[in-house]
């Protein structure tokens, strides 16, 4: 394996950090299908630390969905390890929150405030009055204070997956997963989400690992990019952004380092054409 | 109207719009309504069996309308037609309840083997095509004359059709909301209880609709079969033996009870039940 470029013009790889809060060890991971077994990531490693925004970038078909899949729990590593404060993670847990790509990902029989407080409740985390009270906040925090009392039937698909982050936010998890959340929206509506994600994340200081195709949404919203390349997913390379820059989309530097991911994922297809796949 | 005299078009004047908001012509509105079209079709109905009744004239064939009404009149003050009613409908309660939860039991055990799956599907696939009544015969040589061997029919007509259902239901839950349940730190039970049961309730509840008119169905028909013996038979008793007495009008009398009986646990029963659950929800237009 080729040595793991971590340094960048933009950021700074800081050694002497404390331990991180997600470990992930040479995680290869596989999937079934109905005739094939297919090898999701072959060796991937990469640390989260707290309050980092973390962004899995790649094309699809480089297991950055699996592998967010297997940091909740959903899939075991078949090679290599999952750790959350230094523990394996072994199962789904809600100290793991999810928001699927999804609209359905709300429980359709519940109104919002009751998909809020739901796993707040359901996981004893936190009790009754409190669990509405915090629902309450945070469906405050997402702008549907008015729809509280609404069912998830009766909203758009944005505003759906307000509910899902408020939902996953409110039960303060150690680590806030995001799959492609904003990628079944308009792309009015995801870049207003983006915003409101980033301003979220200014009042709230959570850990959020986020998986994206999109370059641009993966600068814009990550503070450090894990650039992984295809069939089956490895890391390509580690970017140290560092900085939050929401609404900046069009600055030099944007530019500049849009360019360079580019290169590397533009790169890498190029030389697996030459290979003859 | 809306224009200058010279020709050119004015923007027209909130009073020349004539109609902002106007409630429709009364008689558009009631065009408009279900319940009374479909009333005004029982009406034309009864009058057609009036009607054809009086010109054949043969009340021991064919008794009129108005005969029907008289002799249920009759018979629901007299008390014997709410008693056999009340019987059907007891053993009714008895048999589907047994057979919901048995289908639970299956639908169950499906879901948490394989095994348990393919045995379901298998039983379903072989046992739903058989009419419960064509059981009847067994059920007398196995269980004798009694609620037993009604009780026996009855679970056979509901658990098959009731376990599909809520398997398919089950089945087709997605795996999102499987995993934002698991997420949430949900597993056994719990689980089952608050997300498979709640998503799955759909099918669930066509599943429960469609057990209840086949058993509605077939505790009718084995009556007519069995109360031949049974003292304190139900309906279909109470159709058949006034069939034997010639009373004619009472075995319309009783047929268009268990019309009734059908009809009113559809409208008020279960789409009460749809009303506040799977079309509240949306999961159901």
């Amino acid at each position: 394996m080729e040595a793991m470029p971590t340094g960048t013009p933009f950021g700074t790889v800081d050694a002497g950090r404390k331990p991180p809060l997600l470990h992930v060890e040479g995680a290869t991971l596989q999937y079934r299908t109905h005739r094939h077994l297919v090898t999701a990531t072959y060796r991937v490693g990469f640390d989260v630390f707290a309050a980092d925004r973390f962004i899995l970038l790649g094309p699809s078909g480089c297991g950055k969905s699996t592998l967010l899949k297997a940091i909740a729990g959903f899939v075991k590593p078949v090679e290599g390890g999952i750790f959350l404060h230094g523990r394996p993670v072994d199962r789904p847990g809600p100290d793991r929150m999810m928001v699927f790509q999804e609209f359905d990902q709300l429980l359709p029989w519940k109104t919002v405030r009751d998909n809020v407080a739901f796993p707040m409740l359901s996981s004893r985390k936190f009790g009754r009055r409190e669990a509405h009270e915090r629902a309450k906040r945070y469906i405050d925090l997402v702008n549907l204070g008015k729809f509280a009392a609404s069912y998830p039937h009766q909203l758009s698909g944005g505003m759906k997956q307000r509910v899902a982050i408020a939902r996953a936010m409110a039960m303060e998890p150690d680590i806030l997963l995001m799959d492609e959340p904003f990628a079944s929206l308009d792309a009015l509506t995801r870049r207003k989400m983006q915003d409101e994600l980033l301003a979220i994340w200014r009042q709230v200081r959570c850990t959020i690992v986020f998986v994206t195709h999109s370059i641009e949404e993966a600068i814009l919203l990550g503070s450090r990019i894990l650039v992984l390349s295809p069939h089956p997913g490895r890391v390509r390379a580690l970017w140290e952004t560092g900085r939050d820059r929401g609404g900046e989309a069009s600055s030099e530097e944007f530019r500049a380092l849009h360019d360079a991911i580019e290169e590397i994922l533009f790169g890498e297809s190029l030389m697996q054409e030459g290979a003859g796949i | 109207m809306g224009y200058d005299v010279d020709g050119i078009a004015a923007a027209p004047q909130p009073e020349e719009w004539k109609v902002v908001q106007r409630p429709l012509p009364l008689a558009v509105r009631l065009a408009a309504n279900g319940a009374l079209r479909r009333a005004l079709i029982l009406l034309a109905l009864a009058g057609l069996w009036q009607g054809y009744a009086a010109w054949a004239d043969n009340p021991l064939m064919f008794p009129s309308f108005v005969e029907t009404v008289q002799a249920l009149w009759a018979d629901a003050v007299s008390g014997v037609l709410i008693a056999k009613t009340g019987n059907s409908l007891r053993v009714l309660c008895l048999g589907y309840g047994i057979a919901v939860g048995l289908a639970a039991l299956m639908a169950g055990l499906a879901m948490t083997a394989r095994l348990g799956d393919d045995l379901l599907s298998t039983l379903t696939a072989m046992l739903n095509p058989l009419p419960a009544i064509a059981l009847l015969p067994l059920a007398l040589l196995w269980f004798g004359l009694g609620t037993p061997s009604i009780l026996f029919v009855m679970v056979h007509a509901v658990l098959w059709p009731l376990a599909l259902n809520a398997h398919a239901g089950f089945s087709g839950v997605s795996d999102i909301l499987r995993m934002a349940g698991r997420n949430a730190g949900l597993k056994g039970l719990p689980y089952i209880v608050h997300i498979l049961i709640p998503a799955a309730f759909p099918a669930i509840l066509t599943g429960l609709k469609v057990g209840w008119a086949f058993a509605w169905r077939t505790l009718i028909a084995a009556e007519l079969v069995f109360g031949v013996s049974s003292r304190s038979g139900g309906l279909g008793w109470y159709i058949f033996e006034n069939k034997n007495r010639l009373e004619t009008a009472s075995v319309f009398a009783g047929l268009s009870t268990v019309i009734l009986i059908g009809l009113l646990v559809d409208a008020l029963l279960f789409r009460t039940i749809e009303r506040h659950t799977v079309r509240k929800w949306g999961m159901l237009r």
